[in-house]
């Protein structure tokens, strides 16, 4: 019930927009069937299943605006939501900021959606657990994981005549591992759009793997170190680096992208010329809705080309007050890879730190995109060409900018999601990468 | 702008939009009791042994602005029901929006028939604390001013003269919010309890920033208020809250003009202050930042939860393992290190009547004389400490979220002998005073920490000489709480807290205080962040 299909959804925000009697109105009619469960100590802790549609109508007089929102469809209630609506507009104070809604758009084919995502059963969902829990409690490991998997719709239509509609499903996992006597822990996180792709069995083998590798890890010195980054440790630092991307903060002086002395970055050289960032919603790796929640259509676009800054994002307002063309933020962001394994990168290291991932990730500069967090779940000392025994937890202080300057290799690319949960995280296409002079400023004695 | 894209961004907005007038419309409590019931009776009759119901109506109203503009206004109110029940030995949960008698007693079915599925999968069956029913009670949170009764009008202007304050006192860029909540929670269990609880949260905040365009520098400086379980009075300001040093404080009450005036002139004397030599310092942290300190090093540690691995795969574990508890000899600090679980403290974020599942709130020692005595629990934990009744640490962000052990408010406890902020200054060599909180970063289990600022200032023989920038401290949690060598009297004593804790999978944020006055660590490590990124 929770998912319209593209013509019932027309049909209801249609019946809405007949309502209106404010100078223009936009309805945005959403819903999602999800599931998840979630298991700890080697037994499953919850699990349930959420159902839910929610239309939201904006209502405007000149550049007052209200949002109202109900999850009922007969006419009276979708009558009733645009009164309230149009009584919250009323009342509100003018935005100078406001912009107009957007007339109809063009928009590519939609590869967000599979069939098989969206019949996910909570037999599925029991199964994911037990693939965990049972070879764990087989090794001496305890086995604490997450699943949620959701089937998506969006759609949008304004009084421009603008109409968009987009079905998606998604699934996430998570399994940490930690070894029975305390001191050895893994971790490995899984994100499709298709169910089909997801092997928990084989990853949960590789958080098994890696939470007995690493028990009884050796404290070295913190510093400067070559270091071997697992796209999901270095997922986290990319997504804000591209966050900090706003063109309106670049221009007011107050972003990593601003000038010394006004202007910004846009144009410029500032990480290592293999850098290649862009954005595409139809990558079949990380597929991407071809529109924005303001119904902005998406297209293919280059963000960092060859280390220079090829564009800033730009939101409605500001573009028209800076006379440029808007820059939708992008849905996904995809980072060029080579051709080197892992295995490889740290057959070529003289001496370096192989990264599992990052953790506790909070900005300490935004001047600089200087950020601290911790090395977490696996983190293993590499000396001439092999891995020579896990080592304690080390703190980073360092700038994903300076990061990218000091780039050695890039290996290949593999999906990862970032602030998790279908549907709510963005997705990215990242490369192993070797780096160095990474800076690690502690030793943590977590596990 | 579409619709869906004008909630706040990173913010948990819940629930509905209304009218503003609506918020101040009261539940009839007796229709409440009746369905209540409604759904105690259906659980039972299908098998339940133990059942709880929580009809919660949720409001919010977030107030956004930047410069002389209002972005936003959020009024949002979530109303529903949600129903735990206890069959063959397995938690179930469901919730529902539609109180009919007909869907309340469907939904309790439901939740039975998924604690009977869930008991397949367990390993014990969960086994709560005996707790006694008290019957039909109420609590209300003891505010002056109901900030859902303050006219819009009266906040836009509030913020709008803030930003103004700030822009001629020297700032380029200023954002302002209110935040304000307001939680009625009516609760129900088979144990014979019915509370009635009216709880309410409000958080002023700003950000300031200033930009030199010559040098391409820029410095922000933020809000020293702090979230507080208060009404619209926390705006309120007067002389006897402020506390007069080298900038002013606030304890109790908040005056939001004030501090962004100063604000605005701080912002700038921060783009120009000296980088700071790194190297051990002792620091004299101020409550406004301390709070923050404790928060992630004490109170998230003492979470039984954590311990016992149930976090393992989001949040973490904890270093505070039972052993430690069970040895009562883990110095977890120096002997003046007393912190305390207080869910019934006056003013702050955490104070409720009763906890998410009936359980009369009251206070407990976490860190008795730099030792650890104990945890925060809930009912089906208390039996692994082998206490015979929960602490009352449950909650749930919403009526629709299933309710777990949550963080109560932690709190140092203030110094026993006549101290002032000055005292502690006065024996110090070389060190910084912190005054704010700023960036926050801390490891699975609880060791390792890092914690910028706001305002940092010099102290060299005993005295405050000049501004400092690019600090932060970097310490293990043991470490620190053991270079602990003063702490401030009780008339320093001010709450600090955080409006938006995360926890749980799926996620839920929850609010909580943590007091404490002015306090001394020696020799703590002392980084500079200034990096040049060309």
């Amino acid at each position: 019930m929770a998912i319209f299909s593209k013509e019932e959804a027309k049909k209801i925000l249609e019946k809405v927009l007949s309502y209106s009697k404010a100078d223009g109105c936009e309805a945005n009619l959403n819903g999602s069937n999800g599931g998840n469960i979630r298991y700890a100590r080697n037994s499953v802790s919850t699990a349930g299943e959420s159902s839910d549609v929610t239309l939201a109508v904006q209502s405007y007089y000149g550049k007052k605006s209200g949002v109202a929102t109900i999850n009922e469809f007969d006419d009276a209630s979708l009558e009733k939501v645009v009164r309230r609506a149009e009584e919250l507009a009323q009342l509100a104070p003018e935005n100078p900021e406001f912009v107009e809604p957007l007339t109809q758009q063009a928009y590519g084919e939609s590869k967000t959606y599979v069939e098989a995502t969206a019949k996910i059963t909570p037999e599925y969902r029991a199964q994911a657990a037990a693939n965990s829990i049972n070879p764990a409690a087989a090794k001496d490991v305890t086995a604490a994981g997450y699943l949620e998997d959701s089937n998506n719709f969006t759609s949008m239509m304004n009084t421009k005549g603008l109409f968009a509609y987009n079905k998606s499903t998604g699934v996430t996992f998570t399994v940490t591992m930690r070894s029975n006597d305390g001191t050895g822990s893994g971790w490995v996180t899984r994100d499709y759009n298709d169910v089909t792709k997801l092997d928990t069995v084989e990853a949960s083998n590789i958080a098994i793997d890696k939470a007995l590798q690493s028990r009884n890890a050796k404290a070295i010195e913190p510093g400067k170190y070559t270091v071997i980054l697992e796209p999901a440790a270095s997922a986290e630092l990319l997504r804000n680096m591209l966050f900090g991307m706003n063109a309106r903060t670049a221009d007011e002086g107050r972003s990593f992208m601003s000038k010394k002395g006004g202007g910004t970055k846009m144009g410029e050289k500032i990480m290592d010329e293999r850098v290649t960032i862009y954005t595409d919603p139809w990558n079949v790796e990380v597929p991407a809705s071809p529109w924005t929640g303001d119904g902005q259509a998406r297209k293919k676009m280059d963000i960092i080309k060859n280390g220079v800054v090829s564009n800033l994002f730009y939101d409605r307002f500001w573009a028209s007050k800076q006379n440029v063309a808007p820059v939708p933020f992008p849905g996904n962001a995809i980072m060029e890879g080579g051709t080197a394994s892992v295995e490889d990168m740290i057959k070529d290291t003289k001496k370096g730190i192989l990264v599992t991932r990052f953790w506790y990730i909070r900005s300490v500069d935004p001047q600089t995109q200087l950020y601290t967090g911790l090395t977490r779940d696996s983190t293993f000392f590499i000396e001439n060409g092999k891995i020579k025994h896990p080592v304690k937890n080390f703190r980073f202080n360092e700038s994903p900018v300076i990061m990218l300057n000091n780039l050695e290799t890039l290996g290949k690319q593999v999906r990862v999601s970032v602030d998790g949960g279908p549907g709510g995280g963005a997705n990215f296409l990242i490369p192993y990468m070797k780096l160095r002079d990474f800076t690690f400023t502690s030793l943590s004695d977590a596990v | 702008m579409g619709a869906a894209a004008t909630l706040l961004p990173g913010i948990p907005v819940m629930g509905h939009p209304i009218h503003p007038e609506r918020a101040l419309e009261v539940i009839d409590q007796a229709w409440k009791k009746q369905m209540s019931d409604v759904a105690l009776n259906a659980a039972r009759s299908n098998g339940a042994t133990y059942t709880d119901v929580r009809i919660g109506r949720y409001l919010q109203q977030f107030v956004v602005t930047r410069e002389d503009k209002v972005q936003n206004i959020v009024n949002t109110e979530s109303f529903g029901m949600g129903i735990r029940v206890i069959a063959n030995g397995g938690w179930g949960f469901a919730a529902t929006d539609k109180l009919d008698k007909d869907n309340v007693a469907k939904t309790a079915e439901l939740a039975v028939a998924i604690a009977k599925e869930n008991s397949r999968l367990l390993t014990e069956p969960v086994r709560l604390a005996p707790q006694k029913g008290y019957g039909e009670v109420t609590w209300k949170a003891p505010i002056e001013k109901n900030a859902f009764a303050v006219p819009i009008k009266e906040k836009v202007d509030l913020l709008l003269n803030v930003n103004s304050a700030a822009m001629k006192s020297g700032a380029d860029y200023v954002n302002s919010i209110l935040f304000m909540v307001n939680e009625q929670k009516y609760f129900a269990s088979t144990d014979g309890t019915y509370v009635d609880q009216d709880i309410h949260r409000i958080w002023p905040i700003f950000f300031v920033t200033k930009v030199d365009k010559e040098s391409g520098k820029f410095e922000t400086r933020n809000a020293l208020s702090a979230p507080m379980g208060m009404g619209y009075e926390y705006l309120d300001a007067r002389p006897q809250d402020k506390i007069q040093g080298v900038t002013t404080l606030y304890r109790g009450r908040y005056d939001m003009l004030e501090d962004a005036k100063v604000a605005g002139q701080q912002v700038g004397e921060k783009i120009k202050a000296k980088s700071v030599e790194p190297g051990k310092y002792d620091l004299i942290l101020d409550p406004s930042h301390l709070w923050l300190t404790i928060h992630e090093s004490v109170g998230h540690p003492t979470e039984l939860d954590r311990v016992l691995g149930y976090e393992a795969n989001y949040a973490g574990t904890s270093f505070l393992t039972l052993d430690k508890w069970e040895s009562k000899k883990f110095n977890f600090g120096s002997k003046m290190v007393n912190i305390v679980a207080d869910k019934t403290q006056v003013g702050s974020l955490g104070a409720v009547g009763y906890d998410d599942e009936g359980v009369k709130c009251g206070q407990w020692d976490v860190i008795k004389d730099g030792i650890l005595v104990n945890y925060q629990v809930i009912r089906d934990q208390a039996h692994i400490l082998g206490l015979n009744a929960s602490q009352g640490c449950c909650y749930a962000d919403n009526w629709s979220s299933v309710q777990f052990q949550r963080m109560s408010n932690i709190s140092l406890q203030p110094g026993k002998d006549k101290k002032s902020v000055d005292d502690l200054i006065k024996g110090v060599e070389k060190g910084i005073y912190i005054i704010g909180d700023g960036s926050f970063s801390i490891d699975q289990q609880r060791y390792n920490f890092q914690f910028g600022g706001q305002l940092f200032y010099e102290i060299k023989n005993g005295k405050i000489t000049n501004m400092l920038n690019d600090v932060a401290y970097q310490s293990n949690s043991q470490e620190f709480w053991n270079s602990c060598v003063a702490i401030a009297d009780a008339g320093d004593y001010r709450l600090g807290g955080s409006f938006f804790d995360g926890k749980g999978q799926p996620g839920q944020v929850s609010a909580v205080s943590h007091g404490c006055s002015t306090s001394r660590f020696n020799g703590v490590n002392v980084i500079n962040t200034s990096r040049k990124i060309g």
